[in-house]
Formats: C-alpha cells, structure tokens, sequence
C-alpha cells in the first residue's frame, strides 16, 4: 500500500518541471494544491477528464505543475477560457484557479457574469489580500488600513468579500476555506466539483512575504496561527454578536441551491430550434414548395 | 426533576462511569501506542523541503525539530502519532508518513 501522499506526488505531479516549484517558503499556494488534488483522488476521477484552467499571478503557476488538461491563459480570462472548453465538451470537468485580483479585479466581470449564467465550472479563489507576484500592489481584498507598494500610508479603499459576492451573483455553491483547515479545504473543494452547476471555493490564503512582512503580520507560521484563531465556523458565527465577528471570518459552506445550468439550457433550446425548423420544412414538402437545400 | 433522573435509566450508568473513570496518566497516549504496536516513519525529501518551518510549528507533538538551516529532523521517532498534520500542510510535498513495518516483506511498492 502506497501512503496517499506518495500516490499524489508520483502519480499527479509532472517532474519534468523544475521542482521545487517556484512559491516562496511556507506559501498557502502549495497547500491548496495538494488539497486540490487529494480532492480529485477521492473522488476517482481520471486525469484526462479533469481541466485545470488558470490566470496570471501566483496561482497561475499551479497547472504547470500538475498532469491533468491544463490552460494557462491571460490576465483574469481564466473563467472565460474555461466557459468555452465546458461549452465545446460539457463531459469534462472543468476547474479554473485564480487569485483574488485575478478573479476580481481584472476579470471581476467574468467572475460576476459566469456566476449568474450558472456554468457547471468549479472556480477556485486564492485570497491572499494582495498581488503577490508584482510586487505587493493592493489588491480588491486587501483590508482597510493596511500597508502595500502602492498604499505605504495605509489603504484608504474597503475590500470586499468573494465568497458573498459569489452567493449575490447567483452561484450554486459557495464555499470558505483556510489553508491552516487543509483537510476541510479538500472536502469543500469535492463537494465544489462533484456540485452541478457554478461553484466558488474561496481560500483564504497567506502572503506573508508581501502582505505579512509590510503589515507585520508575522511569518508563514504566525499568519497560519491567525487563520486558525480568526475562522468560525457557520454555525458557531451565527450565535456570536456583531462586534465578535469584527476581526473575524466564516468558514464553511455559505450556500448550496440547485438551479439549470445554462449549457443545459442552451441545448434544449437548440433542440428547440431543430425541431420547429424541422416542421416548417416538412409543411413546406407538404404544400408543395421546393427545397433547395436537399 | 428528581424524579426524572430516577426514571431516566442512562443517568446512574453514566454517573458511575464518570467516577469509575481513572485519571489520565501522564504518559497515556504513549503507553496506549505501545500497546498498540503502531508506529509511524516520518520521511522528509529534502531536495523539495524550503525550510519553510510549518511542520515544525503545527506538529501536536512537538517532536519536529528546525536545524541550523531551517531544514527540519526528528529524534524522538517513535511518539509520532500518524495523524499525518504535517503531510498536508506542506506546501511543497516533500513529507511522507508511513506506517512502520507495514510492507517490510514486500521489495517494491504496489497499488
């Protein structure tokens, strides 16, 4: 018997890449990863049935990494390149890694609209408060009053929250994770590609080289400690008092409803088309009219 | 109210199971492994490891140790406890535990 995690590193990973893989010392990156494919272990799935789509960024790293279909596309069009793989070939299953300012700055649009036309696409969100890879950039996430490149006196903008934004833009199923909750995240992400329809697992994720060291959040070990003193579960947050919450986040799955999918959709309504087109040519036979077409 | 937990049957047995219950030694879990006989081999790849430190801070144990360079190492091998923290915590894939002795008689590995 080979342990679960020699199966992932032999089986699931492309050595033919230069590893080490290029994240710095102690990144959430690579715990999301293995907990992306322990994922996908689990669930038995092949490797070709799996497409891993990504952006640009730190994250945009991850499917040159692993051996499945993978796409690594331009600046926060992961989502859109995905859309058309799932259209051309809805028997796959289609996942689409993106950060925080992949997936909601520059293509916040597409993150908005893929989540309200309900695609059967598993997108999952990196949060790690900034743009890791440029430099340290305040990012859509990043919190009020804290310190980055471009805001060294302090941010003056609020951040907002992915995964309510998900849930306000119509997604299936919504999930939080931290990278300190590993084994939560790999459920959470099963649950988010076995779910039909669109489904967002935000992870919340540490940059401590860019966003920990200008912020004195600590090192990897102190910002992985304050996931786990600041995560609360659904359940738990519901019974605490507003000014509780204040430093804190929810984990958990924030909702899961059922609703058509729109490739679904547009079939029937292809089949649709067909075969009022069908009748319409069949009375033209009938009264007489030459088809040109036959 | 008294005389609900007369009638209530569970509430004498779980009562005296509380008093019976001895108090936890010190070395439990210990004496509890070796009776057992599970032990655990803690496998580290250092071609990969970055030296990050995260094992070492979120072992329950406490048994993974940082050298000089950061590069963690174990004594005390036999009070790890398997529950395999450190294997999904490491960004860089590079830990592997395995039950001890369990394919000893075996030359390589199988599916």
């Amino acid at each position: 018997m080979r342990e679960e995690a020699e199966i992932i590193r032999q089986e699931y990973l492309r050595h033919d890449k230069k590893f080490p893989h290029v994240w710095c010392p102690g990144c959430g990156i690579g715990i999301v990863m293995g907990a992306l494919l322990r994922a996908i272990h689990n669930l038995g799935l092949s490797k070709d049935e799996v497409v891993l789509a990504s952006g640009i960024g730190c994250s945009g790293r991850m499917p040159t990494y692993v051996d499945f279909n993978t796409l690594h596309t331009t600046h926060g069009r992961s989502l859109t390149f995905a859309t058309g793989v799932k259209l051309a070939k809805p028997e796959l299953n289609v996942i689409s890694v993106m950060g925080d300012g992949d997936a909601t700055a520059i293509g916040g649009n597409h993150f908005i609209h893929a989540a309200r036309r309900n695609l059967d696409i598993t997108a999952i969100i990196i949060n790690n408060s900034t743009y890791g890879m440029t430099g340290g950039q305040y990012s859509p996430t990043t919190p009020y009053g804290s310190k980055s490149t471009t805001s060294v006196y302090g941010h003056v903008e609020h951040a907002f929250s992915i995964a309510e934004l998900a849930v306000t833009a119509g997604a299936s199923f919504v999930g939080r994770g931290t990278v300190y909750h590993a084994s939560h995240l790999d459920k959470l992400i099963g649950q988010a590609i076995q779910k039909r329809g669109f489904s967002v697992v935000e992870v919340i994720s540490n940059c401590h080289v860019q966003h920990g060291r200008r912020n004195k959040l600590g090192g990897a070990v102190e910002m992985m400690q304050s996931f786990k003193e600041n995560a609360v579960t659904i359940g738990k947050a519901a019974k605490m008092s507003p000014d509780e919450m204040a430093d804190k986040f929810t984990i958990g799955v924030l909702t899961d409803i059922d609703k058509p999918i729109s490739t679904d959709e547009y079939r029937r309504i292809a089949q649709k088309a067909q075969r009022k087109a069908d009748q319409v040519a069949r009375t033209k036979v009938k009264n007489g009219v030459k088809r040109y077409e036959e | 109210m008294a005389k609900q937990t007369q009638a209530d049957p569970k509430a004498p047995v779980t009562s005296l199971a509380q008093s019976d219950k001895p108090a936890v030694e010190e070395d439990y879990w210990d004496n509890q492994q070796k009776k057992q006989g599970k032990l655990f081999d803690v496998a580290f790849f250092y071609d990969w490891c970055k030296a990050c430190g995260l094992c070492a801070s979120l072992c329950p144990r406490k048994i993974i140790l940082n050298d000089e360079s950061g590069k963690p190492y174990i004594e005390q091998m036999d009070r790890c406890s398997g529950c395999r923290f450190c294997v999904i915590h490491c960004p860089d894939f590079a830990i592997t535990v395995k039950d001890r002795f369990a394919d000893r008689r075996r030359a390589t590995d199988e599916k």
